[in-house]
């Protein structure tokens, strides 16, 4: 146990700091975030004010050893638009985009997996052919054209759904989320369904997989022969035995939700940290850029971990001591 | 005589139809149970005793299907039952158990879990009292230290000890027969021969009827009353033990003997049945065992009734043993 955490742990660090070596010097070579800035009128002399309370006169090298030596002790530095904290900024914006994420996941979990065990154990029937196709089609359409789709049929068409934007928010525990409010719920439909979509696919795929091989199994066979109930050998026996390969699935699905729903959240103008990160590309939002990167390789460690953790629950054959080598 | 059996097979026919055609799997086999008997069902692969065990319990899959026959379990014809009725007696009633003593229990399940659900499909059941039954089934098959095995998962446990926790559930709920389908094959042999004797002694204990499943006729020899001998989905011969290995009946039984080593005088080579692939799409029409049998005359390609002496009974009009 303790072993992998150290190995889990010495890994992101390396990936941390090549990634943002990687993204300093990418955003230095595309341009210079002052001429964004400043305004067109703006005089040299206040240019040069500029650049130098950035900290954009020093040379590349300099500006890194202190973006490093501020973030050992957790500072990512300021961002240059909104002239706070980095990680106050992007934190603001990941409630969002968080509970976009969860939602997605709900829907694919919710839908998925009943489907895919259905279309596992009954695959001769139309039904489960018919699952089956959708899953293929469902898999195969780009998310931008899914989601212009859902706006123009849900909200344009019909018009039962708004098309953009999140709805109001209700503070829990701190923190603002809009699920909980008639008007959120709305808004975070659509979203996250076209998030959803890849995902239910693929979970369909991995259940349906999973339930044909663990149907033909002789445990089943005999939970059969001593009389149990059908809910209680596909709940009970088989979905326990084919949750393995959904879970890592998922797993890494909801960190590439979280990190990069950058296409719906520009389809459906979510204001979550996808949204944040392209407008601060645009604006060379250097230290944004970084934080951000760094948030994403921190949810996908704590991410794998979880993942890892819900293996040994889940078949007890699988023990930490396995793994960590 | 009627009154006095159990288990009434009657006819049973079960085929599959696939792309390719019918295959009669289980084709007019009949043949009864009396309450505590032991009865051996032997053949070679695929010549249809898994499924006339599956039959019974309505465990058949499509493409397979019952197509014709009866099961009659205390009188009561199972064949066609609505499911939840069937159900009530698979478990309770009639137990089954399987070969594969590494795939029969649930992996990722504890013992104790997997006892609890086999007890509460048919009675409400708090943790407790399905605990004390569990322990007490466990004892019953010669599990030493039950209390540690019911919070073990079966990768932590042989093969021999899996088998044995497998017929521990199939006994929880104390059924009036017990099907057991290759159950200790696949278990070396010393196991093997502890699980036989064990289970004949739980059977004369509780009154349990078996009908044990297996290509080993030796296995038969030791354990089993009577014998039913099955061949491309028939039974080809039946009767008491002693009469049909001692005057078999059948040249395919009497090809069975010739081929176990320990029913061999020593010294002698064991004899072989000869080899020839067959399907059991296009069975010939009578005797299916025509082409490999030693002594086919020309009344075996037409449909063979069954002929009977003494309760033993057999499908051959040329019988290896003349009439006495
Ligand atoms: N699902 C199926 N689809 C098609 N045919 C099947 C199916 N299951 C069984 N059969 C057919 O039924 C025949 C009898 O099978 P069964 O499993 O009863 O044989 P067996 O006597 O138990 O053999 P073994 O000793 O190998 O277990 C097989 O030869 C096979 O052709
Ligand atoms: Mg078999």
């Amino acid at each position: 146990m303790i072993v992998y955490l150290i190995n889990r742990v010495g890994q992101s660090l390396f990936v941390l700091s090549a990634m943002s070596l990687i993204v300093f010097v990418g955003i230095y070579v595309i341009g210079d975030p002052v001429q964004i800035l400043v305004s067109p009128e703006a005089s040299a002399e206040e240019i040069a004010q500029v650049r130098r309370n950035l900290g954009l006169d020093l040379s590349l090298p300099t500006q890194y050893l202190r973006f490093l030596s501020g973030a050992t002790s957790g500072d990512l530095g300021s961002s240059f638009v909104y002239n706070e904290s980095a990680i106050v900024v992007i934190l603001r914006h990941f409630p969002a985009t968080l509970e976009l994420a969860l939602a997605a996941m709900f829907i694919a979990i919710a839908l998925g997996i009943p489907l895919g065990v259905w279309a596992g154990i009954r695959s001769e029937t139309f039904s489960a052919k018919a699952i089956m196709a959708a899953s293929t089609v469902g898999a195969s359409l780009p998310t931008f054209w899914v989601g212009l789709i859902l706006i123009m049929c849900f909200a344009v068409y019909l018009g039962w759904l708004p098309a953009s934007g999140r709805g109001a928010t209700r503070s829990v525990f701190g923190v603002e989320l809009s699920i909980f409010t008639r008007d959120g719920l709305a808004h975070i439909i659509l979203p996250a369904l076209n998030l959803a979509l890849f995902k239910v696919s693929l979970v369909i795929r991995l259940a349906r997989a999973g339930a044909r091989e663990i149907v033909g199994q002789e445990f089943i066979k005999f939970a059969r022969a001593t009389g149990q109930s059908p809910a209680r050998i596909v709940l009970g026996h088989l979905l326990k035995n084919i949750m393995i390969p959904i879970v890592t699935v998922l797993g890494l699905e909801f960190g590439s939700v979280l990190a990069f729903s950058v296409v719906t959240e520009r389809v459906f103008s979510w204001p979550g940290m996808g949204n944040l990160l392209v407008r601060s590309l645009f604006l060379l939002d250097r230290p944004i850029v970084v934080a951000y990167l760094m948030l994403t390789v921190v949810i996908f460690v704590v991410i794998n971990f979880t993942v890892d953790v819900i293996y040994t629950f889940l078949d007890p054959r699988i023990r930490f001591s396995a793994k960590a080598g | 005589m009627r009154a006095e059996n159990i288990l009434e097979v009657d006819g049973l026919q079960t085929w599959f139809h696939t792309r390719k055609g019918v295959i009669k799997a289980v084709d007019s086999v009949s043949f009864s149970l009396r309450p505590g008997e032991i009865l051996g069902l032997v053949g070679e692969s695929g010549s249809g005793k898994s499924i006339t065990g599956l039959s019974i319990l309505g465990l058949i899959d499509p493409p397979g299907r019952i197509v014709s026959g009866e099961v009659r379990y205390k009188g009561r014809n199972l064949v066609g039952l609505p499911e939840p009725e069937i159900r009530a007696i698979r478990g309770r009633n009639i137990a089954m158990i399987f070969q594969d003593p590494m795939m029969t229990l649930n992996p990722v399940l504890r013992i104790d879990t997997q006892m609890r659900w086999a007890l509460a499909a048919h009675e409400q059941v708090d943790k407790n009292a399905a605990r004390a039954r569990s322990l007490e089934v466990l004892r019953l098959v010669g599990i030493a230290a039950p209390e540690e095995r019911l919070g073990s998962y079966p990768h932590e446990l042989s093969g021999g000890m899996r088998q044995r926790i497998a017929i521990a559930i199939a006994m929880l709920n104390k059924p009036d027969i017990l099907i057991a389908d290759e159950a200790t094959t696949a278990l070396d042999v010393t196991i093997q021969a502890q699980i036989l004797s064990e289970m004949q002694n739980l059977c004369a204990a509780t009154g349990t009827a078996l009908i044990w499943i297996t290509h080993d006729l030796s296995v038969v020899a030791g354990l089993a009353d009577r014998v039913c001998v099955m061949y491309a989905g028939r039974i080809v011969e039946q009767g008491l033990v002693d009469d049909v290995l001692d005057r078999p009946m059948h040249h395919y039984t009497e090809g069975l003997i010739g081929s176990v080593p320990s029913m061999n005088a020593r010294g002698k080579p064991l004899k072989q049945i000869a080899e020839i692939t067959r399907s059991l799409f296009d069975l010939p029409s009578g005797c299916a065992f025509r082409n490999r049998c030693p002594k086919v005359i020309a009344g075996c390609s037409e449909p063979i009734p069954v002929l009977e002496r003494n309760g033993h009974q057999f499908r051959c009009i040329n019988p290896p043993v003349p009439a006495p």
